[in-house]
């Protein structure tokens, strides 16, 4: 069953294109991360699968309907994280999670998201009094606040701190685990290698790259670099697979206590393809 | 797959949904204290201080009737126009909009539940105005009190499709700026202190305000009918302002 499914999508702004004619495939269930540079039409294409911009060409189904058409039946079924929410500053937190709460049938218990998002002890303050990282772990608690099916994450974690990131990735993968489908969007690859199932890059309006993230790009079969000092000199070799190698090394009886094996990051991965697309 | 992280969507009854928006909107309203003084505190002075007080000229000899009507309008346009700009004009740039109108509240449950609240605010408003006035000495006819609401509503709608076409079209700050301004030029030439000047036919389509005031008077003060180009001017106005801003409002 597929959760998104997307064929030719175009958009232009005032006559820019900035969206060219991408498909997108995912699957129920799916982590999905869409990556690329700023103003690779990565939010654009969020907003018109969640419904908040109109597409000027191709054909959409989310959850089975076309989301510039869909009802608030379909609306329950997704939650929704904006990259860009300043709203409600005059409400506390708890109020904004308990009145969102109330839009849904069977909801999760507010106590319970603020809890899993970390903002228990915030509950009574008044949301302009938030730091930037509180601020859009609150945006995370509404998205998941009526149970969907189907969530979507615009750069969910900017601002968080290293240990609220660690938690987040952990709800998300909880999520996941349980059948949540998720579309994320993110600069930060170890973010997108950590969560994603599969991902696909965007630049200049187009999809350049989509897989795995151990695969991305020919990752998987692009060798690797063993590195080790002899005598305190640096000998380098880059190989399809390092076993041979290092057999050899070890029969040689060399000292293998500087060695190192790398493969290309994901990160190394993006890089070259985004460069490659310019 | 039923454990705690499992999806289990739903929408709660629209009824619920609608009515738990309404209820937030007044909270936000209550706690914008400054913008409920603008819209309460102004016209109770101008109630009081030129309705009992030689303070500046007016026609006729009964001073409350002439005074009471005006400042009733005026209440209408301060809730409907120049709080409602402000405050959308606000949270069209910080997304507030955007996330309900994505919401399970959609769209047209969120501009129900805004309008309804508004409409609470102004029957809330006019009430209290209207008692003051009685308690003061104003003696109302209440036999016009049905052409009384038909122009309200007709103003009430004209405002409010003008305070959220110039939220939709200008930033925040000039929203808020044009909208206090129109109030303050309004305030001082619709006829709500002293006589306005006197521009016939012509100043009732040019002021909506001074046009509403004036059939207030007509009917609750003087127990008479609302003028036939008093209906055209204020009905004009609301079928050209909801219609522009039905057709050009954003909502980001
Ligand atoms: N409302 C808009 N009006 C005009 N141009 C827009 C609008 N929204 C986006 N754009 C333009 O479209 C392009 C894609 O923007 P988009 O926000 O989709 O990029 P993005 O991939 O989400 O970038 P980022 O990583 O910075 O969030 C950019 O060039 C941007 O300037
Ligand atoms: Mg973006």
């Amino acid at each position: 069953m597929t959760a998104i499914e997307v064929r030719g999508l175009r958009k232009a702004y005032r006559g820019r294109e900035v969206v060219s004619g991408i498909d997108l495939d995912v699957a129920r269930g799916e982590v999905f991360a869409l990556l690329g540079p700023n103003g690779a039409g990565k939010t654009t294409t969020t907003e018109i699968l969640e419904g908040h911009r109109r597409r000027d060409g191709g054909e959409v189904r989310v959850l089975g309907a076309d989301p510039g058409t869909a009802g608030s039946d379909w609306r329950a079924r997704i939650g929704i994280v904006l990259q860009d929410a300043d709203d409600a500053a005059d409400l506390t937190v708890g109020e904004m999670v308990k009145h969102v709460a109330g839009f849904y049938a069977g909801p999760r218990a507010p106590a319970e998201v603020l809890a899993l998002v970390g903002l228990t002890d915030r509950k009574d303050s008044r949301i302009r009094t938030l730091s930037g990282g509180q601020r859009r772990r609150l945006d995370v608690a509404l998205g998941i606040v009526g149970r969907p099916e189907l969530l979507f994450l615009d750069e969910p974690t900017t601002g968080f701190d290293p240990e609220a990131r660690r938690n987040f990735w952990d709800l998300i993968r909880a999520l996941a685990g349980e059948g949540t489908t998720i579309l994320l969007t993110t600069h930060y690859l170890e973010e997108a290698e950590a969560l994603a199932d599969r991902l696909a890059v965007l630049a200049g309006g187009e999809i350049v790259a989509q897989g795995t993230p151990a695969a991305l790009g020919g990752r998987a079969s692009a060798g690797a670099k063993v590195s080790w000092r002899v005598d305190g000199v640096l000998r380098t070799e880059q190989v399809p697979d390092p076993t041979p190698l290092i057999r050899e090394l070890v029969e040689a009886k060399t000292d293998l206590s500087t060695l190192t094996v790398t493969r290309p990051t994901l990160e190394d991965t993006y890089l070259a393809l985004i460069g490659a697309h310019r | 797959m039923s454990g705690a992280f499992a999806p289990a969507p739903g929408r709660a009854p629209l009824r619920t949904v609608v009515a738990s928006q309404i209820r937030m909107e007044l909270t936000l309203t209550a706690r914008r204290g400054e913008a409920v003084v603008l819209a309460m505190g102004v016209p109770l002075l101008v109630l009081l201080g030129a309705g009992l007080t030689e303070a500046t000229n007016v026609p006729g000899d009964d001073r409350l009737a002439f005074v009471v009507p005006g400042v009733l309008a005026l209440t209408v346009m301060s809730t409907a126009f120049t709080g409602q700009a402000i405050t959308t004009g606000y949270e069209r740039s910080y997304g507030v909009l955007k996330r309900l109108g994505a919401s399970p509240l959609t769209r047209p449950g969120l501009l129900f539940a805004k309008t309804t609240a508004v409409l609470g605010l102004i029957v809330l408003q006019l009430i209290t105005l209207a008692a003051v006035g009685l308690a003061v000495g104003w003696r109302p006819h209440l036999g016009s009190i049905l052409p009384a609401l038909g122009v309200t509503v007709l103003a009430t709608a004209a405002y409010s499709g003008l305070a959220l076409l110039m939220a939709s079209r200008l930033r925040p700050e000039a929203t808020t700026g044009a909208a206090t301004l129109i109030y303050v030029l309004m305030l001082a030439a619709g006829g709500i202190m002293f006589a306005a000047p006197d521009l016939g036919t012509f100043g009732w389509f040019l002021l909506p305000l001074a046009a509403h005031a004036e059939a207030l008077r007509e009917t609750l003060s003087y127990g008479g009918s609302v003028p036939t180009a008093i209906w055209l001017s204020l009905g004009t106005w609301a079928v050209v302002f909801v219609t522009a801003a039905a057709r050009t409002f954003r909502w980001e």
